[in-house]
């Protein structure tokens, strides 16, 4: 228990001090902005991809409406922020603007999110998780798009032209405290009965079912936890900079590239997810040049990159099994397992 | 009654659009059990396919019906290979893997065909060349164009020719044989390969009509064109009861009502969400669609 509550420590005051350098910088040394905006959405993606493997990769139900529960959480948190959020940083003496009044509002702001997309994922998981296969993959996309068609009839979020009021008010810390704690959950998740009973639907839901495990259930756990996870990224994300929540930049698309982050990296296995969300971060940065002369070409290696995956690696780069220090060392002195 | 009229007129041919895109998803879902996801992108393609024909043959000056129905012929021959390329090359090396390989290789196809049309053809609309001059019939107060009409009939006869085709040909027993089921079909001696090709490349030339078709109505075309679209005509499919022919042709033309009918009250900005509405609705209440069976699954 004491070395427990000391790693917490020491990863929140690790990640406070690299906000610190985020921030202001040490001494001569500035984070470049480009770098640094790069970073955080390697650990947003991280959130999205770690909390979409929960269902697609644990439970096995393929999912492929990810984006609607993040733009149910972003738009829910950048509300509450809007409406609420100088008045809860000015109970603590602070103000939205400042990096102190900024931290302060994120934890309700992104409770809300997260309260408001675990909900979505109870209200679309319960009658959409009878369904199998292919046909949940297509309803979850139809509740996402409905989700979308809702906000853009909303005018009090801006409509088809994106929050514009929306505050940034997302910082590093913040980004990869959420990061780690969605790690953090799903780790545990799988190695808990919960997540035993989600690896038996996985592997057979009829076996499973005849096993006397509570499919539907665990089910619809496993999907609400997923969508709540993934509205704390929409808090994340819907307040990183200006502007970046519109009904535009939530669609299919969105949600595809969060899947094919975890197919890269392996389906059902978490550090494939976050080595997935990373490479796939970088790589359209790194391909922006290129992009600017042909718009469109990222997401075609996207797309190719997909379907060779699929021919070649089925499985992904990892399949599922977990990246381990054990990794590193020579094959010859690696433990002995299973 | 006019307005109800003109709204079902309307909406015949918009579903009539939906059908044929419909058509393709259902035949390939009923031989391969994939969800074809790349399917709206032929449609869009076919346009795109028209387009350059049309203007090859500078079309928009010397308009004629004969030279319409050869550019889609030239379409539905482009699509046609087009389809059977998309299976050679990206489903037949998944088709012994899990469905959700087949999927996830679908939705690649599909982001390909759309951004790689992107990179091809530029993401701004294009116009398309007005091959037949739009005209307007009046039948007492209700409208319209030889446009609409033109998509409802060549649709209709589309239809029966593919009720030919699965019913009164070889090819079509066969088609119907691998549906029922796949390895069976193999060991009576039917080329799979071949018959899965085939439907492929059926699917994607009625896709390739409806493209065509859209495009001389609406003459709007760009590259994700096909991504809405697919989707709702998938969506047809399954109100139909996917894998089944007429059932394609039915749950098409519902949607296409529908959301003709929608878009007509003060709620037109769902428009988009009706369809997935009735998906959803659908999937609860009578998963095997309107016209389909239901299946037990044996343990």
């Amino acid at each position: 228990m004491a070395r427990k509550l000391l790693l917490i420590t020491a990863t929140v005051a690790a990640l406070a001090a690299l906000n610190y350098i985020f921030e202001y910088g040490l001494g001569d040394f500035q984070i470049n902005p480009y770098y640094a905006r790069i970073i955080n959405l390697i650990g947003i993606n991280i959130t999205l991809a770690v909390s979409l493997n929960l269902i697609n990769g644990l439970a096995g139900q393929f999912s492929i409406g990810h984006a609607g529960f993040m733009a149910v959480g972003g738009y829910t948190a950048a509300y509450l922020t809007v409406n609420a959020g100088s008045s809860i940083a000015a109970a603590f003496g602070a103000s939205v603007t400042d990096p102190i009044g900024a931290s302060i509002v994120m934890v309700p702001s992104l409770l809300a999110g997260a309260a408001a997309a675990a909900l979505a994922g109870l209200v679309v998981g319960i009658p959409s998780l009878r369904l199998k296969g292919d046909y949940l993959a297509i309803v979850t996309l139809g509740f996402s798009e409905i989700i979308r068609v809702i906000i853009l009839n909303i005018p009090a979020v801006g409509g088809a032209t994106g929050y514009t009021d929306a505050i940034p008010i997302t910082n590093f810390f913040w980004i990869f405290s959420m990061a780690v704690l969605t790690i953090v959950i799903t780790r545990n998740i799988a190695v808990s009965t919960f997540g035993r009973a989600l690896f038996a639907i996985r592997s057979d839901e009829i076996a499973a079912e005849a096993m006397g495990i509570n499919t539907t259930h665990n089910k619809v756990m496993a999907f609400v936890i997923s969508a709540g996870l993934a509205g704390v990224a929409g808090g994340l994300s819907g307040q990183l900079f200006a502007n970046p929540l519109s009904p535009q930049n939530l669609n299919f698309v969105r949600s595809i590239e969060v899947i094919v982050m975890i197919v890269l990296g392996g389906i059902g296995s978490i550090t494939g997810a976050v080595l997935g969300a990373t490479t796939l971060t970088i790589l359209p940065e790194a391909l922006r040049t290129f992009d600017q002369q042909f718009p469109g070409l990222r997401m075609v290696i996207y797309a190719l990159l997909l379907i060779l995956l699929m021919i070649f690696r089925p499985q992904g780069l990892l399949g599922r099994r977990e990246f381990t220090w054990a990794w590193l060392r020579p094959i010859r002195k690696r433990p002995v397992l299973e | 009654m006019d307005t109800f009229l003109q709204q079902f007129i309307n909406g015949l041919s918009l579903g009539a659009i939906y059908a044929l895109i419909a058509l393709g998803y259902t035949m390939v879902y009923g031989v391969l059990r994939l969800i074809n996801f790349a399917h709206g992108d032929v449609y869009m393609l076919g346009a795109f396919a028209g387009f350059y024909l049309a203007n090859a043959f500078d079309m928009d000056a010397n308009p004629s019906v004969l030279g319409t129905v050869g550019v889609t012929i030239g379409s539905m021959a482009i699509c046609a290979i087009i389809g059977i390329l998309i299976e050679r090359l990206a489903y037949r090396p998944v088709r012994h893997h899990s469905r959700l390989t087949s999927l996830i290789t679908a939705i690649g196809v599909s982001l390909l065909l759309e951004y790689g049309g992107q990179v091809v053809f530029g993401a701004t609309p294009r116009f398309f060349p007005q091959m037949i001059r739009s005209q307007t019939y009046s039948v007492g107060n209700v409208q319209i164009t030889n446009q609409s009409l033109m998509i409802i009939v060549v649709a209709v006869i589309l239809m029966f020719g593919l009720e030919f085709i699965v019913h009164r040909t070889k090819i079509g027993k066969a088609m119907r044989a691998v549906s029922f089921n796949l390895p069976v079909a193999r060991l009576m001696g039917i080329n799979t390969d071949f018959v899965i090709a085939f439907t492929f490349a059926l699917g994607s030339a009625l896709a390739a009509v409806g493209g065509v078709l859209v495009a001389l109505s609406i003459p709007r075309i760009d590259p994700l064109m096909g991504l809405m679209t697919g989707l709702k005509a998938f969506v047809a499919a399954v109100l139909g009861g996917i894998g089944n022919i007429p059932g394609a042709m039915l749950g098409g033309m519902l949607i296409g009502l529908m959301e003709t009918w929608i878009s007509a009250t003060s709620y037109s900005t769902f428009r988009d969400a009706v369809a997935f509405s009735v998906l959803i609705l659908i999937l609860l209440f009578r998963p095997a669609g309107l016209l389909g069976t239901s299946v037990t699954e044996k343990v």
